[in-house]
């Protein structure tokens, strides 16, 4: 190195001549590929691109030269130095991209390997096809109103037009709840044999326009087989409204079933009778993805609502007439999803329900 | 209601083509169900019409066996070893020979049994599948009940071999079509086909006395009572297999020729009909109420204490019927009976029907009364009867019949002519709507759009304009009405207590749980499994007064008996880890007053209506979960993890977190749970529910695995979740610092924590617990909790001085409260 003051000749600053540069420039790149690994190449850089390197020392001597020649040399300095960092660079990458082709390749694992460390849990297909039911009508404005499974006498038959004596009453097979300890046996309470109480309460609670579903649990007195079992679930449907008709009601049902299965499902009525509503009618629907086949199948009661239990609720049958449906989740669950025995969808087994997942 | 076709085709004009496809389509468009149809089973090969030429009682066996002579319309009459004794020589029989092949696939051959060759078989009415009856050979006629057919007529047709029975379920509206007559009225109208109603029919002009003295005393509940006397009756004269045919394809079995008439009357007219055997009649018949301590010995053998409510038939020694239910044992229809009194009645529905339910006999009698019967046709069925006694067991009538008669013009209901169409959604015109109006029976009167409808006697189900639009719309067929969607209202979509339930139980279903309802019954020794003690509210069951199972009369009062019932069961079927779920209504017991009946003709009153909804007890919906074997499974990764207490107190987080409440536990004690391992779990200060492992005896009276943890809380019982507010999220640096406290062991870690967030104030993001240590070197009688927190300004970037602050201040509290020193 040459003191500031002292006299110079750029010839005589021998670190700057090309020569030199040169040279420390084909050493680098020398040292870098002679690097085998990553490390070895860190080794070998401070030498070469470090602050100590030669061309980092020959950079120094630029002040000393005078404004002329210093361009010149300073030319030089960088492009040595540009070609050093480029070789250090390549040799970098080189080296990386085969320590990552090992390295990654060490590190493999079988993606196969089973990871169920949470226990799947799933909704029952009961409570998953109501919802998606009650979405359904929602979905059309309607709302989902509620009523207890343990339900007044009055509320379950009379307000519904079925009298004391009437042949249907007996027909329901109900379960009848004793009254209490000390009070005469009659506590004028049932377990609700259908939805359609919840008719009732929503009318005399509400004035028309009424749009509601009621889904919920059921109870007959019919012992546990594969087709019937005493608990049960029935969507509850309902529309009380200036001029609606049996069409009205059809083109509900219609709707209801292209949604639940698929665009080619419609309903088919036959005539019927149930106290509550005049006309009344049991409705099939097309169901083409049958498992014996494409078919008709029952799937629940209908009808406008009998201008008698509009009385009995407060509803003036001039001003208004309504129509209403109650239709059986496990039917629809039973067609729906090819379940044979009812037996599987009461008794709680997980292997059944877990087939249907949190949302079906 | 079973409906022989061939019987029908006596009424309607079927025609020839008419396949049972065509009438089971027809009967449904007319809201007549088709439940079966019953096709008689195939009989190929010869059968034919045999007539008894001969009879040798062979004798030497050990029942009585014949060896007869029948003319089978071949040159030489055919030798048959038979072995019943009910017919006679020159009777008409049922005669398969050799190469027919009966039902079930019973082929006949000539072969030798009794020492003589058997060169047929003749037949008994179950044998050729057409009846129950097996007692005997079917003997088809003996000449003097009836015409017998010609011997080696082929038999099938003459017993009916091809007639097929359709069976429908009548809906409790249309008792008329419990009858042929009714039934051939509908399907007429529906098939547009000619018919002719057997109910019209002039009864003769009898002469003479009345046939008996008869008061009614409650014309209300009788309003027609009619009675005819018949003296003469052959009693051992046999009812004609035709009728004794239609009577069992129809289900009702043959007794005697009037019981028979009786029953073959009432299917083919819908009348119902007793028959009183006249000699054991005593003086005058009176139509009553039954009175204190009155009791009757019903047909069916039953001695029956009656009610005040039972309308009776009386004559001069007390009941001897129960008005449209069932007759009296005394004056009942024996062997020899040869003077008869027929009666036929109209009855009040709802008393038959009240009757019929407190004497638990829903006789074929009263099924018809209940639903409605024609009120025209008492003579008319007793004229019928008369006939048919006399023409098949020699009875002629005696004196003339009784017939008192109150009852009132039927109203007539005025109609608007639209209101069908505006029911339906059909434009049917007013001509259109007279028309089918007019083929259900009723008469029409009025032009235009006001019509004044009087409805056929045999419809009481038609009172109302809505009764009668149903009517044209159903002969109109429903198939007319079009589907149009209506617009409802914008709603309001779900409340907040249904998404509540949706969330908890999606909540569960993704953590693992598999949602299981179980039926909501239990009995007393499940509540004593669980150890519940005598005084515990949930002991206070609802009782069903008709179980299906006396095992299990009540109502739950909490989910866990079916939710562990359901886990055994899994368990026993091989499963061994579980979690299970399930949410509904309990039915918890507290007294109230019974739930008062209301009338019906308009809206209760406010009061009345909230005293009847006051009636029905509150039904909390509860959720609840078990767990037994692994709650995370062995495999590659390691040991499998027991389900524990402390998932069944997560189960319990999760629930509330789903449904946006806070939760606060504690320990508590409370059966079913293990005292030590219960969790009493907190909303607002108020327990909403419990949760931990199960008592060891509880387990073992359940015979579930130990350590089977369970929680149950009541989500009604929590309070509505609030709008969360949305934290500010602070960008600037957190401090994280871990410190161990040292607090007796009785501390519980929630009491810790609470006081560190208290001392520690709002600088703490959040605190975790993340270590529990007993042991060296803590001191015995304590433990250690490590806590990791959180700190974070969100202004500004903390201080070290700060930080330390926040600590000591936190450990501070935690020291005040709980007596916890920093572990050095």
């Amino acid at each position: 190195m040459s003191g500031a003051n002292d006299p110079y000749d750029p010839k005589q600053v021998a670190a700057l001549s090309a020569e030199a540069l040169d040279a420390a420039v084909a050493e680098a790149r020398r040292a870098f590929a002679g690097a085998g690994d990553l490390a070895a190449l860190a080794a070998v850089r401070p030498a070469h691109l470090g602050d100590r390197a030669p061309v980092l020392l020959a950079r120094r001597e630029l002040g000393a030269l005078p404004p002329a020649a210093r361009a010149d040399a300073g030319k030089r300095v960088n492009a040595a130095r540009q070609a050093l960092t480029a070789a250090y660079e390549i040799r970098l990458a080189e080296l990386e991209a085969e320590r990552d082709a090992r390295v990654l390749a060490e590190e493999r694992v079988d993606v196969t390997l089973p990871w169920d460390r949470t226990p799947r849990g799933a909704r029952h297909p009961l409570t998953t096809l109501t919802d998606r039911i009650a979405d359904i009508f929602v979905g059309m404005g309607y709302e989902v109103a509620d009523g207890p499974e343990l339900e007044a006498e009055w509320l379950n038959f009379d307000a519904l037009n079925i009298g004391r004596d009437h042949p249907a009453r007996t027909m329901m097979d109900t379960f009848f709840i004793a009254g209490g300890p000390g009070q005469d046996e009659d506590s004028g309470l049932v377990l609700r044999t259908h939805t359609s109480p919840v008719q009732a309460r929503t009318m005399l609670a509400r004035t028309p326009p009424i749009y509601v579903v009621a889904p919920g649990r059921v109870y007959r007195t019919d012992e546990l087989d594969a087709t019937h079992t005493p608990v049960f679930h029935q969507v509850e449907g309902l529309a009380v409204d200036r001029g609606l008709s049996m069409a009205h009601l059809r083109g509900t049902l219609d709707h209801l079933a292209r949604i639940l299965f698929g665009a080619e499902a419609r309903t088919r009525w036959r005539p019927s009778y149930f106290p509550f509503t005049e006309p009344s009618a049991e409705f099939d629907v097309w169901f083409p993805e049958h498992r014996d086949g494409p078919r008709w199948v029952e799937w629940g009661g209908c009808g406008m609502v009998n201008p008698r239990v509009l009385v009995a609720c407060g509803i003036d049958p001039d001003e208004y007439s309504g129509f209403a449906f109650g239709l059986g989740i496990e039917r629809a669950l039973q067609f729906r999803s090819g379940v044979g025995d009812m037996r599987d969808i009461v008794e709680g087994d997980v292997r059944f329900t877990r087939a249907f997942g949190v949302e079906q | 209601m079973r409906v022989p076709i061939g019987w029908l085709a006596e009424h309607v004009d079927l025609p020839a083509e008419t396949t049972v496809e065509d009438l089971d389509t027809a009967f449904v468009r007319l809201g007549l169900e088709v439940e079966d149809v019953h096709r008689p089973e195939e009989v190929t090969g010869p059968l034919v019409v045999g007539r008894v030429l001969e009879v040798e009682e062979l004798a030497g066996f050990k029942k009585p066996i014949r060896y007869c002579r029948v003319d089978v319309g071949e040159e030489e009459p055919r030798g048959v070893v038979c072995g019943a004794t009910n017919f006679a020589v020159g009777d008409a029989v049922v005669v398969a020979l050799p190469g027919a092949v009966l039902p079930g696939g019973f082929a006949i051959s000539a072969r030798t049994t009794y020492g003589h060759v058997s060169d047929g078989m003749i037949c008994s009415a179950r044998e050729l599948g057409i009846g129950e009856d097996h007692a005997g050979i079917l003997v088809l006629g003996d000449g003097t009940t009836g015409p017998a057919p010609e011997a080696g007529t082929p038999a099938g047709p003459v017993v009916g071999l091809d007639d097929v029975v359709v069976e429908l379920a009548v809906t409790p509206d249309r008792g008329y079509c419990l009858s042929m007559r009714g039934i051939a009225r509908e399907i007429g109208t529906g098939l547009a086909v000619g018919w002719r109603d057997p109910g019209a029919l002039t009864p003769p002009a009898w002469s003479g006395d009345p046939a008996w003295a008869v008061t009614v005393e409650d014309p209300a509940r009788c309003d027609r009572f009619s009675m005819i006397a018949l003296e003469g009756l052959d009693p051992t004269a046999p009812s004609p297999w035709w009728m004794r045919r239609r009577l069992a394809q129809s289900g009702v079995r043959s007794i005697s020729l009037a019981v028979d008439v009786t029953n073959y009357v009432m299917l083919e007219l819908g009348q119902p009909m007793h028959a009183f055997d006249r000699d054991r009649v005593t003086g005058p018949i009176a139509v009553r109420l039954a009175r204190p301590g009155e009791r009757l010995t019903t047909l069916d053998g039953v001695d029956r204490a009656l009610d005040a409510d039972d309308l009776l038939i009386t004559d001069g020694s007390g009941p001897i019927g129960l008005a449209a239910v069932m007759g009296g044992a005394t004056t009942e229809i024996g062997d020899g009976t040869s003077s008869v009194l027929l009666e036929a009645a109209h009855w009040e529905p709802t008393g038959v029907a009240r009757t019929a339910r407190r004497h638990r006999l829903p006789s074929e009698a009263a099924k018809r009364f209940e639903r409605g019967v024609d009120p025209e046709m008492t003579v008319v069925a007793l004229a019928r009867a008369a006939a048919l006694l006399g023409e098949y067991g020699g009875a002629r009538v005696v004196g003339t019949p009784v017939d008192v008669d109150t009852r009132a013009p039927r109203p007539v209901v005025a109609l608007d002519a639209g209101l069908p169409g505006r029911v339906a959604g059909v434009p049917y015109t007013p001509a259109q709507v007279v028309e089918l109006l007019a083929a259900v029976g009723c008469t029409v009167d009025g032009e235009g759009a006001e019509l004044a409808v009087t409805p056929p006697p045999w419809r009481p189900d038609l009172t109302d304009p809505a009764d009668l639009a149903e009517e044209v719309v159903r002969l109109a067929g429903y198939d007319d009405v079009p589907s149009v969607l209506p617009t409802a209202p914008p709603g309001r979509g779900l409340t907040e207590g249904q998404r509540r339930r949706r969330a908890v139980g999606r909540a569960l279903a993704e953590a693992g749980y598999v949602e299981a309802p179980a039926y909501p019954f239990v009995g007393a020794a499940v509540l004593d499994a669980l150890g519940l003690p005598e005084d515990d509210p949930r002991r206070a069951v609802v009782l069903v007064r008709n179980p299906l199972s006396e095992e299990e009369p009540a109502l739950r009062t909490t989910l866990l008996p079916g939710l562990l019932a359901t886990l055994a069961r899994n368990l026993a079927r091989g499963q061994r880890d579980l979690a299970l779920f399930e949410h509904g209504s309990v039915f918890p017991g507290d007294r109230r007053s019974p739930a008062p009946l209301l009338g019906v003709d308009r809206r209760p009153d406010d009061d009345v209506l909230a005293a009847l909804l006051g009636a029905v007890p509150a039904q909390p919906w509860h959720v609840a979960v078990a767990l037994a074997g692994h709650r995370e499974p062995r495999g590659w990764w390691g040991p499998g993890r027991p389900a524990v207490w402390a998932d069944a107190v997560q189960a319990a987080r999760l629930v509330t977190e789903a449904a946006g409440v806070e939760l606060a536990v504690r320990a508590g004690e409370r059966a079913p749970w293990h005292p030590g391992r219960c969790a009493e779990l907190l909303v607002d200060g108020a327990v909403v529910g419990h949760a931990g492992e199960l008592h060891p005896r509880v387990c073992a009276a359940l015979q579930l695995p130990a350590r089977t943890s369970v929680m149950e809380l009541d989500l009604d019982a929590l309070p509505a979740a609030g709008v969360p507010a949305g934290p500010r999220v602070s960008a600037f640096p957190p401090v994280l610092m871990d410190l161990a406290l040292v607090v007796g062991e009785e501390v519980p870690a929630a009491e810790v924590d609470a006081a560190l967030r208290a001392g520690a104030g709002d600088l703490l993001e959040s605190l975790r617990l993340f270590d529990v240590w007993t042991g060296a070197p803590v001191p015995a009688g304590s433990r250690s909790l490590a806590y990791a927190l959180t700190l974070r300004a969100p202004d500004r970037t903390l201080t070290g001085e700060e930080a330390a602050a926040v600590r000591d201040a936190a450990v501070t509290a935690a020291a005040e409260r709980t007596g916890a020193v920093l572990r050095a």
